[in-house]
């Protein structure tokens, strides 16, 4: 419809100013701050994997993994007040297909390790982990236990350790942008085939613990082996 | 049915002495072997289901705590530690010992239902063989484990080797015939509903549930092992931290310091009693608020909202802990004979931070209310799915807010006191729904009776005259309790009865020590409620369950 006269409204019930902006074309949202910062240009020249790398680091989906004790301060992490959110990787995938990063947190043992290997290798390249607390690095307190793995770095690689018992939720969240930056800055490796996938019975090396399980175990059937007295 | 009543339902309540319990098993009673908490009788391995029916039904010892088993030079030997319902400072222990080179016992499976997961974990982890028993295998480690890990000879830097098995549907070979077709499904071990590293083994039938079995040992980092190779004084204070972790951390170490301080007799000062206390029930709102958070949670996704209020709540409580005590979540705060150290300075500070958390609190249990009780969605979810019959809960040896969610007014607060409770005014919380939403009540209640106790305790701490505040007896530095000294001593967990077996063998270090895990029983439940009831109410059923696996498994 066109007309002559302008369409009137009730000033005093809208906000001037935006529609003010809007019309003179001040406040066009093309005209970004990130704009002036490049120039006239509007194109950036970079590398692509370098780019790719600072698409991974600004955009971290996380594992919704609770093990032990950890698992509550990185709820505590995900929730109100730290807010992992903040630093652009705090959406915890329940399926291990979805997600990129995995914290580990907490103890490893000997049922739960192939379980925990199974989880890793279930999640797609790039992916990562963070090993939450004391028993990801060594074991922990209860390194001396009969049944506890002496570091989840064992059974799956791990790129960042945050010490503690358990750390704090901002520990946490230093250890997960630590982790940002070495992406970004394409530190860590982010595509490797690694060779981390479970034995089945028949690989491992026949000895007398093997023979002593040979009825029980099919020889298709996945295992992990512990050597305790080999562990540190 | 009869109309006399039997004689066992009068004579449940009577409180007997020792010899008369001894005249009432008569010829079953070998020999004598009391511990500190309660009278012990050896009995011969092959009259177990005898003696405990005797005792069950003509004595009302209806509450089987724990099995605590150990080996000895030259036996090996599990002991039954029976309470009652009714009042668990009534105890009695039942000490089978079996043979040195063939232990074999039998099993106490069919007169106490609980007794199942209990044994098994005996052959489990010392390598005692129950006759009679149901399903005798392996519960926490992996069944191609090697050899017992708390047995004597056992060699720790043996290789081992764990399986990933595929699993095969226990139900087929019962059902043979073409027109049932029934599906496996594993939950978990990684799972967001099953609250760690739990894993049901489930057979649906259609969408319901025709059995489920919970597997555990995900998490079996041989706490009992960490304990025994500690000495008492301080060594072993920071491990009931890591048993139930949700923040519960002095309830845990309360247990400790309950039977270790009854073991070496140590008497502690009334005003740190007062200080466990508070910091115990600030604790307990800080594990229900989040039993209550993904409980929601587990209900329908879109609880976040509520998640995040009782997370935030939870940050509240934690704070105020994280200024007693120095840390966030595992505290290791209590000692031996007392606190280590006293209120924070400035002490008016922490009051008041304390009074503003309890002024705010009712407000946000309304908020609860309107967000989660209220809501028409949740109640249809949790009324009547999930129940559990007193009767039942009983037969399971079930404690805490589970009890209590059915009516069993059971709570060792009050029962069997300890710390300043019994100076107190203060309510135990029960409800006689036995369902979902009935524990779920429960525990919103007993943050409200918390509250209650907190605010007394400040009450009297602010008015305690400053040159009376001892917060730590007179202990030895290294303590050695008298040589094969016995006691069982349980405190109410955030979950429930919470107890600790040690025995002692002269040195500082404890011979035995026996986690009695309210969770490990209280999980043994969920068959009972999931079978026959839809896939959703299983979860909402181990919800309810409040368990914590490092308490499961530990």
């Amino acid at each position: 419809m066109s007309s002559d006269q302008p369409f009137i409204t009730d000033e005093s019930q809208v906000v001037t100013e935006t529609r003010d902006a809007r019309m003179t074309g001040q406040g066009d949202r093309f005209n970004s701050r990130l704009r002036e910062a490049f120039g006239s240009s509007p194109f950036i020249l970079t590398k692509f994997d370098k780019f790719l790398n600072w698409c991974r680091g600004s955009s971290m989906f996380m594992l919704q993994f609770g093990i032990a004790c950890c698992s509550i301060e990185m709820m505590h992490t995900y929730a109100v007040k730290h807010d992992l959110d903040r630093f652009g990787s705090g959406v915890p995938r329940a399926s291990p297909r979805q997600a990129d990063v995995m914290i580990v947190p907490g103890t490893i043992v000997s049922k739960f390790a192939p379980r925990m290997k199974r989880v890793y290798d279930q999640m797609p390249e790039p992916k990562f982990v963070v090993g939450m607390g004391s028993c990801t690095i060594s074991g922990g307190p209860f390194q001396e236990g009969y049944n506890v793995i002496k570091g989840a770095e064992e059974v799956i690689p791990i790129d960042i350790h945050v010490p503690g018992c358990p750390p704090r939720p901002e520990a946490l969240v230093y250890g997960v942008v630590k982790l940002q930056e070495r992406v970004a800055n394409g530190e860590a490796a982010p595509v490797t085939v690694k060779p981390y996938e479970l034995e089945e019975f028949s690989d491992l090396e026949r000895d007398e613990l093997v023979d002593k399980l040979a009825d029980q175990i099919d020889d298709d059937e996945l295992v992990m082996r512990y050597n305790f007295a080999d562990s540190p | 049915m009869s109309l006399e009543r039997p004689d066992s339902v009068d004579d449940a309540a009577v409180e007997r002495t020792p010899d008369e319990i001894e005249a009432l098993l008569g010829d079953l009673v070998v020999d004598r072997d009391d511990h500190l908490n309660a009278p012990g009788f050896v009995i011969r391995p092959d009259t177990v289901q005898e003696t405990l029916r005797t005792l069950k039904e003509q004595a009302g010892y209806d509450h089987l705590s724990v099995v605590s088993a150990q080996e000895y030079e030259n036996r090996y030997e599990s002991i039954y530690h029976l309470k009652k319902y009714d009042d668990p400072t009534q105890e009695v222990s039942i000490v089978v010992p079996a043979d040195k080179d063939h232990p074999v016992s039998e099993s106490a499976e069919p007169v106490f239902r609980t007794a199942d997961w209990h044994e098994r974990e005996a052959y489990d982890l010392i390598g005692i063989e129950y006759d009679d028993h149901p399903d005798l295998r392996r519960i926490l480690l992996p069944e191609t484990w090697q050899g017992h890990p708390l047995s004597m000879d056992y060699d720790k830097d043996r290789p081992q080797i764990a399986t990933l098995p595929a699993h095969a549907n226990p139900l087929e070979e019962h059902h043979k015939d073409a027109e049932s077709d029934t599906m496996f499904l594993n939950i978990g071990p990684h799972h967001p509903a099953t609250h760690g590293v739990l894993h049901l083994k489930t057979v649906l039938d259609g969408e319901q549930v025709a059995d489920v079995e919970p597997d555990i040992g995900y998490l079996h980092r041989s706490e009992e092992q960490m304990a025994q190779s500690g000495t008492y004084r301080h060594q072993i204070m920071p491990y009931p931290d890591r048993w139930d972790y949700i923040s519960a951390g002095l309830l845990n170490e309360w247990a400790y310091a309950r039977a270790a301080e009854d073991l070496a007799d140590i008497e502690v000062p009334e005003y740190a009693q007062v200080i466990r206390t508070m910091g115990a029930e600030m604790c307990r709102i800080a594990a229900h608020m989040l039993a209550l958070a993904t409980f929601a949670l587990d209900i329908n996704g879109d609880f976040t909202a509520t998640f995040m209020y009782a997370i935030n709540d939870r940050e509240r409580v934690q704070n105020l802990l994280e200024d007693l005590t120095g840390q966030r979540l595992m505290f290791n705060y209590f000692r031996l004979g007392g606190v280590v150290w006293d209120l924070p300075e400035p002490r008016e500070e922490f009051f008041s931070k304390t009074r503003d958390f309890l002024d705010q609190l009712p407000e946000s249990v309304e908020e609860y209310h309107n967000l989660i009780t209220s809501n028409e969605v949740f109640q249809m979810r949790t009324i009547d799915t999930g129940i559990l019959p007193p009767e039942v809960a009983k037969n399971y040896g079930a404690t805490g807010p589970v009890a209590r969610g059915s009516g069993v007014d059971y709570d060792l607060r009050r029962d069997d006191p300890y710390g300043y409770y019994d100076e107190l005014d203060w309510d135990v919380v029960t409800e006689d729904g036995g369902d979902n939403f009935s524990r779920l009540l429960v525990r919103m209640r007993e943050v409200e009776e918390s509250a209650k106790i907190i605010e007394q305790c400040v009450d009297l701490l602010e008015d305690w005259p400053e040159d009376e505040r001892n917060i730590q007896a007179n202990v030895p530095r290294t303590l050695r309790p008298d040589d094969d000294t016995e006691i069982y001593r349980a405190v109410e967990g955030a979950k429930g009865e919470l107890g600790i077996y040690i025995r002692a063998d002269g040195t500082d270090k404890p011979a035995r020590f026996k986690i009695r895990s309210p969770c490990f029983s209280n999980l043994q439940t969920l068959p009972e409620m999931a079978n026959g009831e839809y896939i959703p109410d299983v979860i909402a059923a181990l919800g309810s369950l409040d368990v914590v696996l490092g308490e499961v498994d530990r």
